[in-house]
């Protein structure tokens, strides 16, 4: 069992040029790594004999846009784990907004594949070389990425209404007649 | 098998989204030659209901019924989840009461939700007596949930830093005696079904999920014991104080077959609902006293930051990845599903069998379809 800062030992010795930065004083403590190295980081980290993470727990893609910091990055999240040696790791790759590119890893975790799938649906991710890079969730003829901060909602889609009806409430508010109740009293 | 002799004009087949044994809105399209699946394409999506982008525009605690509404078989383990990730991240910790409560109605619906994938995956491979059984169980676990908390299905129970009632009086000993007549009900069901030829030789060959296989596509759950590994969250990482139980965690033998097949994974799930009952009687016994709302925040506004955790439903495990910004409303919530991993795993396994093959993997992975479209 090692914990993150071991972890990050281990990379540093291997592979000095790919680790962007590491923070290990949070409470999920987590390594940032360049997009490029992600498949041999990646394998190194399954196939070596103390780290073995046989398991991709979890993929996420997160949208950190935020008017209120200026921050403007999308962030691909892999969770691994070792169910023989029991630890984990937080592997983070951030990528520019325009051009989100990162290399998939479904070769190393079989599972990575409809992960991917599910990162490029929401936020429009691009895995580069991936087998079947399809929208999952989402209709086919969808358009833009539904998770990302800045989506706007479609009014219709394929000719139906898609925008979320207006509250009663809200109507009435507006002096909308809404009738009344024929069973309320008064 | 020899495919190759057999080769001959192809056909594509549409199984679902409306199809009874596909267990929800799935559609599988199956390459077809003669009887033979040459490929599956699994197309999900078809229930997709915005949860994460839901849960990104309502508070904390707001989110917990769209928990419930994920999987909708066994919600109480859904919600606890989503509780226990958000009390870490705001460290809470909640009393004993509470805990055993949790432990007590989350091994209920793991009963519940059992009862439901054997009835029905009985049902899909043609044996209907099993369905009934199972089913007139099930009613009785529903009925007590109803008289906790007013819901049949989506409870609405578990919330940040407690629950939403307490035990009615009387619970105890109704729940006692439901676990008690509850038991030869699964050794009848053993009799019934577990042992019975026609359904051994459905199963006990086809679906063979390995320990590799299984590694990579991160199969979970029961799926996973089934494939011979031991491995339980309730064991690994224990939550809910589940350390404190005395429990075993049935794994897969391979008694008619190589071990991983549907037979495996079924059987799991007959013998989990035994360590289920054991588990419930203990947590009836403990009962300590309390007060389930001691706990609740009220403003649930976790610190900044993130935090990845994961519990063990009926199904496998359901990780909850949230990222705080210090806000009311969550920045992000991301679900990982075990149905949707196990799902991605079918074209793998079902490759080179029978179309009716495929409905024997179907039920026996045992999915829920709101999960895994969310």
């Amino acid at each position: 069992m090692k914990d993150t800062s071991e972890i990050l030992q281990i990379l540093q010795e291997k592979f000095p040029e790919y680790i962007v930065k590491s923070n290990l004083d949070s409470t999920a403590p987590f390594l940032v790594i360049s997009a490029e190295s992600l498949p041999e980081v990646c394998g190194f980290l399954k196939n070596d004999e103390d780290l073995n993470f046989e398991s991709l727990m979890c993929l996420s893609g997160v949208d950190y846009k935020d008017p209120k910091t200026e921050d403007d990055r999308l962030e691909v999240v892999y969770h691994l784990y070792s169910m023989l040696k029991k630890h984990k790791l937080i592997l983070k790759v951030e990528l520019s907004r325009d051009d989100p590119k990162v290399p998939t890893v479904e070769n190393v975790w079989g599972i990575a594949n409809w992960h991917e799938r599910e990162a490029y649906d929401m936020y429009g991710i691009q895995f580069e070389g991936h087998s079947d890079l399809r929208r999952i969730l989402c209709p086919d003829d969808w358009v833009d990425y539904p998770l990302r901060k800045d989506y706007v909602e479609p009014e219709t889609y394929r000719g139906m209404p898609a925008a979320a009806s207006k509250q009663f409430a809200e109507l009435a508010e507006e002096g909308e007649d809404l009738g009344t109740n024929p069973y309320r009293a008064g | 098998m020899q495919v190759e002799a057999y080769a001959g004009e192809e056909m594509v087949l549409n199984m679902g989204p409306q199809h009874p044994s596909t267990h929800g809105v799935l559609r599988l399209e199956l390459e077809t030659d003669g009887e033979i699946v040459k490929k599956v394409t699994p197309h999900i999506g078809y229930l997709h209901r915005c949860f994460e982008k839901h849960a990104e525009n309502i508070d904390y605690p707001g989110v917990i019924p769209f928990c419930d509404r994920m999987d909708y078989i066994a919600s109480m383990n859904n919600s606890l989840g989503y509780a226990l990730t958000v009390e870490k991240l705001m460290e809470i910790e909640v009393n004993e009461r509470v805990q055993t409560l949790r432990v007590l109605m989350a091994e209920l619906n793991r009963i519940a939700s059992h009862l439901l994938s054997i009835g029905t995956y009985a049902m899909d491979i043609g044996s209907f007596t099993p369905f009934l059984h199972c089913f007139r169980e099930r009613e009785k676990v529903l009925d007590l949930f109803e008289w906790v908390c007013g819901a049949r299905l989506l409870y609405n129970y578990n919330w940040v830093g407690g629950v939403s009632h307490d035990i009615p009086s009387g619970f105890v000993k109704k729940t006692s005696e439901f676990l008690d007549q509850l038991e030869p009900v699964i050794a009848e069901m053993d009799k019934l079904l577990s042992y019975n030829k026609i359904f051994i030789e459905r199963t006990a060959k086809v679906g063979i999920i390995n320990k590799d296989l299984a590694e990579s596509f991160n199969v979970t759950g029961p799926n996973l014991r089934g494939s011979g590994i031991q491995w339980d969250l309730r064991k690994e990482e224990p939550y809910c104080s589940y350390e404190t139980y005395d429990f075993e965690v049935p794994i897969g033998s391979g008694q008619f077959g190589p071990v991983g097949s549907c037979w495996d994974r079924y059987y799991v799930r007959v013998r989990e609902m035994e360590q289920s009952i054991k588990l419930s009687r203990q947590a009836l016994d403990r009962l300590p006293e309390g007060d389930v709302h001691e706990m609740v925040p009220r403003r649930v506004k976790p610190p900044k930051g993130e935090i990845y955790d994961r519990t063990e439903t009926p199904r496998g495990e359901l990780g909850y990845y949230i990222i705080s910004n210090g806000g009311l409303i969550p920045f992000r919530v991301k679900v990982k599903s075990p149905c949707f991993t196990v799902l991605s795993v079918l074209p793998a396994i079902a490759q080179g069998g029978m179309v009716a093959d495929i409905i024997a993997i179907i039920g026996s992975i045992d999915i829920v379809m709101g999960e895994i479209d969310r």
